[in-house]
């Protein structure tokens, strides 16, 4: 027995087909759209700008803040109801958390760059699509990054090492599944999101984390793409 | 100060440039934006979906079909719900948190222009009475926001309703991945069109710019037999009878345009 085969045909190392875009949203001072299979994150960033209310203002440095949103058609079940619920406030803050390493604010005393991550769809994976788009979209903001940030969600599912679990592998039921979304800096070669949940041995953690690093590389290249083609294209 | 300093000296300059027949972006008065894109289906997590593209504003509109119980007034009839979310990310003036009054007043406007004109056959969506009725939820989702998102909203609103099949129900759960192919009972198609008042001028689908600087504006909802479904004054500046049927009728004729998009 055991996982032989994924239900979609591809092999375990290999992600679903990701598309992306730079500069989606007009308004916003940087944007960018980023579709793994059927999860589909688009991001933008306002900022650096003033900060209210005031008492928020760090004066040595800008700050970061994340938000994370699920579009209420963007389940494969109920409509998810508007406003923030705990899993998406715990998202937002991870990835801050996860983009922050990447940036430079230490020139914007009293700011604030603001990134929104909306879903439109989705089919797992959707944090680390989320943290992918909104890495272009600062990119896109022309905020000075020390990397990209480039995320994918690795795992287990029954016996097989896995990247990029969709909804039904996630809920594989004949045998352990874990679940490991990770952000990664591909050229400091470091880890800013690492979530854990189901059930793996520290050895198997070790060497999916490897094929995470791997993943992020490829989704990396193709961000990097991206964001040239919108400037060479202009 | 400043901002309410730049805020007149941009209606000068929107009044003026009119004089000579033009607006801030070379359109004529009652000349929509382009492109104007309506692409149904986009979004496969919901039971219909649209996206409309107006110039740059760009929203997302998407259906989510729910069984619930009847109002006790209407026990043989379903219902609808609009939500309007002015996302954060689709423009630097919205903030997140609860709904702001801008967006609920979009909400409801869409709302009224389906609701009141029946463009839903409601008893069609009972399912036993009093007990069980479809209810069908509509959400748009503002992407880019460069103005007029009254009238994306609708076309929106209704292009997803258009796109909407009904999912698999066997009496106690629905099965939301797997559709039926039976669409909703739609009998009529309202669409709306704002006309904007600056100065003595009559404007339709402003930019963001233009809406800063309102006098009045009147959203004109209405179907294709020619009656009007609903209506929305807002701006700060009173309108006449003469104005009202001005914008009416230029509303009616622009509608006309939109509605080919169907």
């Amino acid at each position: 027995m055991g996982y032989d085969k994924r239900h979609d045909g591809r092999g375990f190392e290999e992600p679903r087909k990701i598309e992306v875009k730079v500069g989606v949203i007009k308004r916003a001072d940087g944007s960018a759209s980023f579709k793994i299979g059927d999860t589909w994150a688009i991001a933008s960033v306002y900022g650096p700008r003033e900060l209210y209310p005031k008492f928020l203002q760090d004066p040595s440095k800008g700050i970061l803040r994340c938000h994370y949103n699920m579009m209420p058609f963007s389940s494969k079940y109920e409509r998810v109801r508007p406003g923030g619920s705990r899993r998406s406030k715990e998202i937002s803050y991870v990835t801050a958390k996860s983009l922050l390493p990447a940036l430079d604010l230490s020139e914007f005393p009293n700011s604030v760059v603001d990134v929104f991550i909306e879903l439109p769809q989705s089919d797992a994976g959707s944090r680390c699509a989320g943290i992918s788009a909104a890495a272009m979209a600062l990119a896109d903001a022309g905020l000075v990054m020390k990397d990209m940030v480039s995320s994918i969600s690795v795992g287990k599912v029954d016996d097989k090492l896995v990247v990029d679990l969709d909804y039904k592998e996630e809920a594989y039921e004949d045998g352990d599944v874990a679940d490991i979304p990770v952000a990664y800096l591909p050229n400091l070669d470091k880890v800013t999101l690492l979530q854990m949940d189901g059930r793996v041995m520290p050895k198997e953690l070790m060497d999916v984390l490897e094929m995470a690093k791997k993943a992020c590389k490829n989704v990396y290249e193709i961000q990097k793409k991206a964001l040239k083609d919108k400037y060479a294209g202009n | 100060m400043r901002g309410i300093k730049m805020t007149n000296e941009l209606r000068k300059h929107i009044i003026k440039l009119m004089k000579s027949g033009i607006r801030l972006d070379g359109r004529k008065a009652d000349e929509l934006r382009k492109p104007i894109k309506v692409e149904c289906g986009v979004v496969n997590t919901a039971d219909g979906s649209a996206r409309v593209i107006l110039g740059e504003t760009e929203v997302i509109a998407g259906v989510k079909l729910e069984v619930g119980t009847p109002y006790p007034d209407k026990p043989g009839e379903g219902s609808i719900i609009v939500g309007a979310e002015l996302l954060p990310m689709s423009s630097p003036d919205f903030e997140s948190g609860p709904p702001s009054i801008q967006g609920i007043e979009l909400a409801r406007v869409v709302d009224r222009g389906i609701r009141e004109c029946k463009a839903i056959d409601f008893k069609k969506l009972c399912i036993t009475e009093g007990e069980k009725v479809w209810i069908i939820v509509i959400d748009v989702c503002v992407i880019n926001d460069a103005g007029n998102l009254f009238d994306v909203a609708a076309l929106a609103a209704l292009s997803a309703l258009k796109d909407t099949r009904y999912p698999k129900f066997d009496g106690e759960k629905i099965e939301h991945m797997e559709h039926t192919d039976e669409p909703l009972p739609l009998t009529e198609n309202p669409l709306a069109v704002t006309v904007l008042k600056i100065g003595d001028e009559l404007y339709v689908d402003p930019s963001s710019e233009e809406e800063k600087v309102v006098d009045a504006r009147l959203t004109v909802a209405s179907i294709e037999d020619g009656n009007l479904c609903a209506l929305q004054k807002g701006g700060d500046e009173p309108l006449s009878a003469d104005d009202i049927d001005k914008m009416i009728k230029l509303g009616m004729a622009k509608t006309e345009e939109l509605r080919k998009l169907l």
